[in-house]
């Protein structure tokens, strides 16, 4: 697993461009999935199981793309100026490497380090190496991800991308693992989650499923002083969340969530977060509405370029999404 | 009054005196987000005409079908919305003038010692501003607040205005030179280049003209128009600002410009609201360097086009935006040059021309 | 004590936060079983009672959507028998010390809001209104305890009772928006009585406060053909009094703006009018941050008219209103209805 985690954190694939995570993923599920198709959207659809009875379709949803840097101008020396794509903190950009899409490597330097205040994203800049505007290798409009190298420290491992490539291995895990379920299930790898869960919007709409699950990273509150305190920590188990700022997981599949875990002996924490959002929300707004939970992994440092979780929990967040998705599904 | 026109496809559209003249009419027209009715009538009147099918919808776009000839056809959605920035009366005082909100948004500090046009019958009234006189350096300062300034219609205005009415700043169109200026050319610019490009609709697809409405408050009616035509792909036509005046600081380059007065028709690569498929764009590049189009790349950025809502709708509509540049959107008067309007028709139609199926047969990629 | 009261009282002693409508949906269910011909629960919770039209197939729809959610708070951390809250919906958290609450746990339990002392709390909290994750949740029992009866995700709502104040006026918590619940109740009821040709479609909807999901949702399904979307809306007092603020008592609130299509407006208005009904014009010059904002954009798009039932200290614990205001909605409603033609549906267009 740790193998797959590292090769799709490693692969550069911001919001609208996602392009090589598909191919990534398209290989790592081979033949597993009874069929595979890309939407209008580029989100990957995936789906395995036959709907009987006892079954409904599930949509279970992963967003593949990540934060990053869009060109809005080259200056005459060659200097590279950008806007965000997705949520970026400025803290995170000083001395950050980027990688683009076409290979090129840069820095972000930053117009005089003003230790006083807090500077804006338009104060930063990427230097891949020009010296002026002509021989610079991009141009308006190219697009990049901060690079890092995956971190292996065993109990944990930490990448920039967590959020949301380890769910995509998760749902990629459970879906090879998935022997039996009653359900058809429609695995989504979607994309420009972090421009406003754009892929999940249209993904949903296609699909049409009965219930949705999104997977993705929350925060953790066990790092010291966090600005707000959150019960979630690292090793406490997948966490299955009871709301978010955009989002309140249906009732219902909370504590048939709760009620799984509990019967297959497999740790969890409830999450509460006052903050963010995740394809879940799309989901459950879908046509004539649609019950979502979310199973989420905590994450420490997110959007940074070394976002942290516990190797423990993204695999008893498999075996939870496994045990999801081989029973019925009780609606209260 | 209906006018007899002929179908002309296969010509290409150029801006005349005609369409000046429907552009003024139009940038003249009052039609505040939620009211749009001035503009959707000079919309209806020209587009009956010459569409295969007209609908007025339930939140008021005007939704015009073109179709083309042969199999296969592409079906493409173009959008340009008919609503303005503007303004809602409130409330009445007891002096007669009269509390506005703003609808859309507005810098309050383009508002003091503007003259304005109140309701239906665009009755001439004025937000005044204090006697410089009267005011202390301290003061002058800060902003005057929105809800400190009144409209003034004189003091007979009686019951002709009241809470509820639209207003729009009382610029009048004008040509100076190589230049429009008016108010609202965004998107009067975008309605008028729609209505020549349905004109000229080329035979290779199905043209659904969506002049939607609201876009100014929340990309409202393309939301809804998007679900209705579900087109294979869908371009926004909108005006963009050009903040491409020098820094203050000779020294110092403007790296945020957005886009240039007379660099052309503005394509989008991303704003706040979408991330443009790029077979889209590459349609459009293509399309310009094959036909000696000048053109430019709106700045990745803020900012959004009816286009944002309408690549969301359903299972996913490929979409991007092009819009004419003009300076000081969203003010009394934006100036656009007549040539960039010109090129932004030409390009359009020159790439509708070469929409096929294989466009969008493959995956989204780069 | 009047039925309405009776009802009112009724649906305020349940909660019913957004995205846990289950215990107020019953007693709407239980209120509306005799008043409709079907009843039925939408995939995420609002309830949708169908009252059938007479005349043949097919017949237009006209949908009521009043949302039966309301604001509240959630638990997101429990330590030394203490609670952290977060807020559903939008409150101002100076309202909140010293307010009891009711705590939906294993059991229900009644607690009250505190606010730490300053030497307890960071020197940037400083000595102004104490932000709501300083607050703490006190229910009086010992921390063994709380942790068996509390976790995470717990819900907490405002445990004020109802009180009738002069004039027929009501003070109470989470009238937003159980009072047009209430209005729609009494629509339903008067309908009993008057023959109707177009189906009526009043949706209990869910998650107003927070996502507007029931408001997205159910038209979806339904494809109403126009849409009637009752709220509350502000009432003048002491420091509410601009022109966003409607009299108390004195009439039903009928919105103007892009959320609404003035030819409803006429037409609502006009009614008023006819049956002296006293009204007021609701400026909503951009959006309206009712249901109507989501409805309006369903689909291919629902012409929406929106009723106001004016309330003043919108989101506290004391919210207050008239219950004539309440009264009035509901005929207005009902007439409107009882006189929608089969062909009515084409009067609402944009040739002006």
């Amino acid at each position: 697993m740790k193998s797959l985690i590292q090769k799709l954190v490693e692969t550069p694939g911001p919001s609208g461009f996602e392009y090589k995570i598909r191919d990534v993923i398209r290989e790592a599920i081979g033949d597993a999935a009874d069929d595979i198709r890309v939407d209008a959207l580029g989100s990957l659809i995936a789906k395995k199981g036959t709907k009987t009875d006892h079954g409904l379709r599930v949509m279970v949803s992963a967003h593949i793309d990540e934060i990053g840097l869009m060109v809005t101008h080259i200056d005459d020396s060659g200097f590279v100026r950008f806007t965000n794509i997705g949520g970026i903190n400025p803290l995170t950009c000083y001395g950050g490497r980027v990688l683009f899409m076409d290979g090129t490597r840069g820095v972000i330097g930053l117009d005089g380090l003003d230790r006083g205040k807090m500077p804006k994203l338009s104060d930063f800049f990427i230097d891949v190496g020009a010296t002026s505007k002509k021989d610079c290798p991009v141009k308006i409009g190219d697009v990049c991800g901060f690079e890092r190298p995956f971190l292996d420290l065993g109990k944990r491992m930490v990448a920039k991308s967590m959020d949301d490539r380890i769910a995509a291995v998760i749902a990629i895990e459970a879906l090879k693992q998935l022997e039996s379920t009653p359900h058809e299930v429609h695995f989504v790898f979607s994309t420009q989650e972090e421009v406003g869960i754009r892929g999940a919007t249209t993904a949903a709409y296609g699909v049409d499923p009965d219930v949705g699950f999104a997977v993705d990273v929350t925060r953790s509150g066990d790092t010291p002083r966090p600005s707000t305190k959150m019960a979630t920590a690292l090793g406490d188990g997948p966490a299955i969340k009871v709301r978010d700022s955009s989002f309140i997981a249906d009732p219902r599949l909370v504590d048939w969530m709760v009620k799984a875990a509990e019967d297959a002996g497999i740790p969890y924490q409830l999450e509460v977060l006052e903050a963010g959002g995740t394809d879940g929300r799309a989901i459950q707004l879908t046509r004539g509405g649609v019950p979502s939970g979310c199973v989420s992994v905590a994450c420490r440092y997110i959007h940074s370029p070394s976002e942290m979780v516990d190797t423990d929990d993204v695999e008893n967040a498999v075996k939870l999404l496994v045990k999801l998705l081989s029973e019925p599904i009780k609606l209260g | 009054m209906t006018k007899k026109f002929e179908v002309s496809t296969g010509i290409a559209p150029e801006i005349g005196a005609s369409q000046i003249e429907l552009l003024e009419k139009c940038c003249n027209a009052t039609a505040v987000s939620g009211d749009e009715h001035e503009v959707r009538q000079i919309v209806l009147d020209e587009v009956k005409v010459i569409a295969d099918e007209v609908k007025v919808d339930a939140l008021g776009n005007v939704l015009a079908t073109k179709f083309g000839r042969g199999d296969d056809r592409v079906r493409v959605m173009l959008a340009a919305h008919m609503d303005e920035i503007g303004f809602m009366i409130v409330k009445k005082h007891d002096d007669n003038l009269f509390e506005f909100e703003c609808v859309g948004g507005i810098d309050e500090r383009q508002l003091p010692g503007k003259s304005v046009l109140v309701g239906r019958d665009h009755l001439p009234g004025v937000i005044g501003a204090k006697p410089i006189h009267l005011t202390t350096a301290k003061e002058r300062k800060n902003k005057i607040e929105v809800s400190s300034l009144r409209i003034d219609l004189g003091p007979e205005i009686g019951e002709k205005v009241k809470p509820g009415d639209r207003a729009t700043f009382a610029t009048r169109f004008e040509l100076l030179g190589p230049s429009i200026r008016a108010k609202a050319l965004d998107d009067r610019l975008g309605v008028a280049t729609l209505i020549e490009l349905l004109k000229h609709a080329p035979d290779n697809i199905d043209l659904l003209a969506a002049f939607t409405v609201q876009e100014e408050v929340g990309l409202r009616g393309a939301r809804v128009a998007a679900y209705a035509f579900d087109p294979d792909m869908a371009i926004a036509v909108d005006s963009t600002p050009a903040y491409d005046l020098p820094h203050w600081d000779e020294e110092d380059e403007n790296v945020q410009y957005n886009t240039c007065l007379d660099a052309g028709p503005a394509i989008y690569v991303m704003d706040r609201a979408t991330i443009a498929d790029r077979r889209l764009v590459k349609l459009l590049t293509e399309t310009g360097d094959q036909e000696g189009i000048p053109y430019q790349f709106r700045q990745p950025g803020g900012g959004g086009t009816d286009a944002g809502v309408i690549h969301k709708t359903r299972s996913g509509i490929p979409s991007t935006s092009v819009s004419i540049p003009s300076r000081y959107a969203h003010t009394a008067a934006s100036i656009a040059r007549l040539d960039d309007w010109a090129n932004t028709l030409r390009l359009l139609y020159a790439a509708l021309t070469r929409v096929t199926p294989e466009l969008l047969a493959g995956e989204r990629r780069d | 004590m009047s039925e309405l009261l009776a009802l009112l009282k009724k649906m305020t002693s349940a909660s019913g936060l957004s995205g846990f409508e289950s215990p107020i949906r019953e007693i709407i269910r239980e209120a509306w079983e005799p008043l409709t011909d079907d009843l039925s629960v939408s995939k995420i919770g609002s309830l949708q009672g169908l009252k059938k039209g007479r005349g043949e197939e097919p017949r237009h729809r006209v949908l009521i959507s009043a949302h039966m959610d309301a604001i509240g708070m959630m638990v997101t951390e429990v330590k030394h028998g203490l609670m952290r809250i977060t807020e559903i919906g939008g409150i101002d958290h100076r309202i909140l010390p010293g307010q009891l609450v009711t705590v939906h746990g294993r059991e229900e339990l009644s607690g009250v809001v505190v606010q730490p002392p300053a030497h307890l709390l960071p020197e940037s909290a400083g000595d102004g209104p104490v932000e709501m994750k300083y607050l703490l949740v006190d229910v009086g029992l010992r921390p063994e305890e709380v942790a068996e009866k509390v976790r995470v995700g717990d819900l907490v709502s405002y445990a004020q009772q109802s009180l009738e104040l002069t004039g027929e006026a009501l003070a109470g918590h989470t009238l937003d928006n159980r009072v047009s619940v209430a209005a729609t109740t009494l629509c339903l009821e008067a309908l009993q009585n008057r023959l109707h040709d177009w189906d009526v479609w009043a949706v209990a909807s869910v998650q107003e406060e927070e996502t507007l999901g029931g408001a997205l949702t159910s038209p979806f399904d339904i494809r109403p053909d126009i849409a009637i979307v009752v709220d509350v809306c502000f009432a003048k007092s002491q420091d509410s009094n601009d022109w966003r603020s409607l009299p108390f008592g004195e009439g039903v609130g009928l919105g103007y703006g892009p959320n609404i299509h003035p030819a409803l407006y006429d037409a609502f208005e006009k009614k008023a009018k006819a049956l002296e009904i006293p009204y007021n014009k609701d400026l909503m010059p951009k959006m309206s941050g009712t249901d109507a904002m989501a409805v309006q954009i369903v689909a291919e798009g629902i012409p929406c008219a929106i009723l106001g039932i004016p309330l003043r200290y919108m989101h506290t614990p004391v919210e207050t209103v008239s219950l004539k205001d309440i009264r009035r909605t509901g005929r207005l409603m009902a007439e409107f209805i009882a006189d929608l033609a089969p062909d009515a549906l084409d009067q609402f267009n944009w040739e002006e």
